[in-house]
């Protein structure tokens, strides 16, 4: 296995296209899980640690450019009133130790059903700047993810930035696993209000071969908010509501039994995530929420 | 390379002693090792390092249960820097080893009988290279069905797991897959049923729980120059080790010299050989030493579990809310080779009443050969299954009656001269009934602990934890009690002792202990309590503990509660023949300055020979001057009996150990996550050799408890005998944010036969809490949950 540590940016470009089959490392919480139970035995590691503007992040006017390589700490530590959802979902992620090195773009990277980050994204609404040495282009989120553990990237591409929507409105985040900390998720849900659009953005990890959003019950409560005047007048949402858009969300999983969870029990629990974050996010719309410590 | 001899130190905060002599029996002394542990800088048996040194490498079956039909090494062997490949045909001398019957093959040869059976060896200059060289290896295999449980392996056709049994318990069980079967019979249940108003019957199911230790397998053996090998390893009872390895190297056992290493924890997972035959082997073929260690994959198929079970039970009682009667039978997986599942058969049956006085039974209990894993030691040791299902018994009978469950089990509650369903009497303390009224007599911990000052929440208090799924919706808290009975040491006849080699001698003009002990330092603080205990015998200041090897006489396991007790033991008694010796050399020298010298009653206290009444003859250092005294000395418990095979009768136990468990747990309902609030704990210790230890001890068996109740199993496919989930992803254990607060109540009631009137301590914590955290779960969703671990599914009607 050869080892390459590319100085910059474009020298690890030309690096990618010289070694396609290469594997980019960062973090490392991913890949040498992989390489140490030898699940994978790459030819080329592509070093990434040496590339500064991996680990920037940048708030802008409507978007926070998010660094590929930026660990899920310092997203929970600075990100947290633009990045609410992402924030939360960085705060699943592993220890603290895995949270100091881990970085979305190892997420996005795997592109496991299971990664912490996908709901959050999907939600919040978020483009992935890829780059090679034949230039660079945005994927939309919702195009990223093309089926398990694969993504839109070419073989000579690498992520390079994170481009997430700035929140406008109450997010959330929810992971399900029988443990109380450090727990890989059985399933995964993500929700975001988007006032500024009158709309709903939904995330669901875990629960489908890829990170999927709930469309259909996205649509639904679009309509019913739009219906019932509740984006002006600010009224509770209706329990017949919640519970068509829990069950549209139940709808849109398409998970699978494993060793973690059955399928019954992820499309169940995708439902009870659904109709609480919708309680929560309405809540703090209508400024009545409570923040939550240890949250984030 | 090996531990360091070190010299404990004394004289800690938590000193709770009066005596002249620091540090001694009931003060709280510090780990010797907790500071070189917590940063990091302990040495582990994964650690050593050896110049030259070859890397070892198993290749394990990739199926449950089949025929070897060719094991082809041609490609392994020409790959560089492989320096040895072995397959059984190499094994020099025994082809087999075990604890109770040697029918576990070093290499699989004929057929494989359970997933990961070492099947091939490699020893290569570099640990990758072995890796790669030992996927290399090709095995072709013809795959039998496999025998997962009692229906397919008693079936009148099933395939035999081991043809042609040779073992000692071969005749007498009912069928060759079933390991061995111990019933036991007192009174008539059936005529005693009669008397019943309510009986409750229940089908139970314990899940195979893993020790998962921190420190994987790993050792060093090094060949040595007159034919032997020097085997450095983590393991919990040396001398049972070179047993079992000596035959398989065609050595002779002196010629096998073990060393303790770093061990990272036990719990039972240790009791068996892993690594040790398979270094030596390649160590002697190679002429090189050689490192093996198991990655945390491998060591889920490195070692055995604790045996799952189905345990079927049914109770009677009185409308008053006495027990008339219990039946049971009690399956247990012992999976594909037999380890310790005799004895655990021997204790899930004797223990299978519990700590109730219940004069009518019918016990029968049954370990099977299957194509599972194989099961063996884990803290607990069948009492733990046992204790699941008689609890989950208590409460039915309980709300069956209409009574109070605690009240209910405090009615039932053994004592001192209650008589075990086997017919021994218990002849010391058993405080079950003050135990129960300790846990319930606490204050409960306060509701809706996530509601903090100030309209915030914390997540970590709720079901969930960090992953944010609940802020009190579908929250319900729900309060649980169990308690358990253990046996202390080893039962049913086995000439169960240690030694201990005391050396005293005076160093710069101090005198200093030395203990020597061949015991394993598993964690449970053999490393203070030795010091302490040769402390007050010696009344010396300073004592060093010799490194564990084979150079000193077996020291017994470390497990069963048993090594205070035992090892405690030797060394007190090894101390006060060293005192003897003492004393007649100073009569001998000084007899004649004073006439308190003919006095029998002379103490060693603060580095002096002083009469009962506190008078200072002379110091150690000017009786002793430049002679040592030393002395090497086997100790023994009471004897026991073997159980009757037919009847179950005889006085099978040393001692028992009692725990009682309250579990405050809140059930997010609707998702089926379960925080545990507080586990309350009160336990008898008969007496506190060092009340820290105590406290870590039973704090640990608790969480061990927990983690069984909702979490923690290793998932067999019983399709194919496959393990599903050999990692610390999918098996989990308790995190912090997982394990409640733990109030520890002890009680010191001496038991009289023990040295200091000490009971093993280990074990107990560990059997009651599973059941009160699952009684916990009951109450709070009304759910039967006859399964441990529970898991959302079964809280949510998902399965």
């Amino acid at each position: 296995m050869d080892f390459l540590r590319p100085a910059s940016w474009e020298e690890a470009l030309a690096a990618k296209a010289e070694h396609p089959t290469a594997v980019p490392i960062s973090g490392g919480t991913d890949v040498m899980v992989e390489i140490n139970f030898d699940h994978r035995r790459p030819e080329y590691l592509l070093d990434l640690n040496r590339i500064e503007l991996l680990r920037e992040w940048e708030v802008g006017e409507e978007n926070v450019r998010l660094g590929a390589s930026v660990p899920y700490t310092q997203i929970m530590e600075n990100l947290r009133a633009e990045l609410p959802g992402l924030a939360l979902a960085s705060h699943t992620v592993a220890s603290p130790q895995i949270r100091n090195r881990g970085g979305v773009g190892g997420n996005l990277g795997t592109a496991s059903p299971a990664g912490d980050a996908h709901p959050a994204l999907l939600a919040a609404g978020a483009e992935v700047e890829v780059e090679s040495v034949r230039g660079s282009r945005f994927i939309p989120i919702d195009e990223f993810y093309t089926g398990v553990k694969r993504n839109a990237l070419q073989p000579d591409e690498l992520i390079k930035t994170v481009h997430i929507k700035k929140a406008d409105g109450p997010q959330q985040y929810s992971k399900v696993g029988t443990r109380n900390a450090m727990v890989i998720a059985v399933c995964a849900f993500g929700l975001a209000l988007h006032p500024e659009t009158r709309t709903v953005r939904t995330g669901i990890g875990s629960a489908a071969p890829t990170p999927i959003r709930a469309k259909e019950a996205e649509a639904f409560l679009n309509a019913a908010l739009e219906e019932g005047g509740f984006w002006d007048n600010g009224k509770i949402i209706t329990p017949a509501i919640a519970k068509q858009f829990a069950d549209l969300c139940s709808a849109a999983a398409n998970p699978i039994d494993d060793v973690r969870g059955t399928a019954k029990y992820r499309r169940h629990a995708v439902g009870i995530m659904a109709r609480r974050q919708l309680g929560w996010t309405w809540e703090q719309y209508r400024g009545t929420g409570r923040t939550l410590e240890g949250a984030a | 390379m090996a531990q360091n001899t070190r010299t404990v130190p004394v004289g800690t905060p938590t000193d709770v002693t009066q005596n002249h002599t620091q540090g001694g029996v009931g003060a709280s002394t510090l780990r010797p090792d907790g500071t070189l542990k917590v940063t990091g800088e302990f040495a582990y048996s994964s650690d050593m390092w050896h110049e030259d040194m070859l890397w070892g490498q198993v290749l394990r079956s990739t199926v449950a249960h089949a025929e070897i039909v060719s094991i082809d090494t041609s490609e392994a062997l020409t790959t560089d820097g492989v320096y040895a490949v072995l397959t059984h045909e190499d094994l020099p001398a025994a082809k087999n080893y075990g604890l109770e019957f040697r029918d576990t093959p070093v290499l699989a040869y004929g057929k494989v009988r359970h997933h990961g059976e070492p099947v091939a060896l490699v020893a290569a200059d570099h640990p990758e290279t072995a890796r790669r060289a030992a996927a290399k290896i090709k095995v072709e295999y013809r795959e039998l069905p496999v025998i997962t449980d009692e229906a397919s392996a008693t079936a009148p056709d099933a395939i035999l797991v081991h043809e042609n049994r040779d073992d000692h318990h071969a005749a007498h069980v009912p069928h060759p897959n079933i390991v061995h079967r111990q019933p036991i019979i007192r009174g008539d249940a059936d005529e005693a049923a009669k008397r019943a108003d309510v009986i409750v019957r229940g089908e139970y199911t314990f899940g195979m729980q893993d020790q998962a230790f921190l420190g994987p397998e790993s050792g060093l053996a090094v060949p040595a120059e007159d034919g032997g090998v020097d085997l450095y390893v983590a393991t919990q009872w040396l001398h049972a080790d070179r047993e079992q390895i000596a035959p398989c190297l065609g050595l002779p056992q002196d010629k096998v010299r073990m060393t303790m290493a770093g061990i990272g924890g036990a719990f039972g997972g240790r009791e068996d050989i892993s690594m040790q035959i398979l270094a030596s082997l390649l160590a002697l073929r190679t002429g090189k030493p050689v490192k093996m260690v198991y990655n945390r994959y491998e060591s889920f198929f490195g070692h055995v579990h604790r045996h799952p079970a189905k345990l079927y039970y049914e109770h009677g009682a009185t409308k008053d809310g006495k027990i008339t009667h219990m039946k049971c039978k009690i399956v247990l997986d012992g999976g594909a080779y037999a380890s310790s599942t005799v004895s655990v058969v021997g204790n899930a049956s004797s223990l299978s009443v519990g700590p109730y006085v219940i004069d009518d039974v019918e016990i029968e209990a049954i370990g099977l050969y299957t194509n599972n894993p194989p099961c063996g030691a884990m803290r607990g040791f069948g009492a733990v299954q046992a204790c699941f299902a008689y609890e989950a018994q208590m409460d039915k009978l309980a709300a069956k009656l209409g009574m109070d469950p605690v009240e209910f089990r405090q009615l039932n509650a053994m004592e001192q001269g209650t008589i075990m369903p086997t017919g021994q009497v218990v002849d010391s303390p058993a405080p079950v009934a003050e135990l129960l009224r300790r846990v319930k007599a606490r204050p409960m911990p306060p509701e809706r602990q996530w509601e903090t000052a100030g309209e915030s929440a914390d997540v970590r208090a709720l079901p969930g934890g960090l992953s944010n799924t609940s802020h009190g919706e579908g929250v319900v808290r729900g309060v649980g009690y169990a308690v358990g009975i253990k046996n202390v040491g080893f039962s049913e006849g086995f000439d169960d002792y240690s030694t201990a080699k005391i050396r005293l001698e005076v160093i710069n003009g101090e005198a200093v202990a030395t203990v020597h002990t061949a015991a394993a330092e598993v964690g449970q603080g053999g490393v203070t309590i030795h010091a302490q205990i040769a402390r007050t015998e010696l009344g010396v200041q300073q004592v060093t503990i010799h490194p564990a090897d084979t150079q000193v006489g077996s020291a017994g396991s470390t497990s069963a509660g048993r090594q205070t007790y035992m090892t405690g033991g030797a060394i007190k008694n090894s101390c006060e023949l060293v005192r003897e010796r003492v004393l007649e050399i100073g009569r001998r020298k000084f007899g004649s300055h004073h006439p308190a010298w003919a006095n029998a009653e002379l103490l060693l206290e603060g580095g002096k020979v002083v009469t009962d009444g506190g008078e200072a003859l002379a110091t150690i250092a000017d009786v002793l001057e430049d002679q040592a005294v030393e002395v090497e000395e086997e100790w023994r418990h009471r004897p026991t009996q073997a159980f009757d095979r037919v009847t179950g009768q005889g006085d099978g136990h040393v001692q028992y150990a009692f725990a009682a468990h309250r579990a405050v747990v809140e059930v997010d309902t609707e998702l089926g996550l379960v925080k545990v609030i507080e586990l309350a704990c009160a336990q008898d210790v008969g007496k506190a050799v060092n009340p820290l230890s105590v406290i870590g001890q039973i704090q640990g068996g608790t969480t061990q408890g927990l983690g069984v109740a909702v979490m923690e199993e290793i998932i067999v496919d019983p399709k194919t005998a496959k393990v599903r989930n050999p990692s610390f992803t999918d098996y989990l254990i308790p995190t912090i944010l997982d394990t409640p607060t733990i109030p520890v109540d002890y009680l010191e009631l001496a038991d009289p036969h023990a040295p200091y009137g000490v009971r093993g301590i280990g074990e107990a914590p560990t059997l009651s809490s599973t059941p009160a955290v699952l009684a916990a779960i009951r109450a709070a969703t009304g759910l039967e949950l006859n399964k441990t671990p529970v898991r959302p599914e079964a809280l949510t009607g998902t399965l």
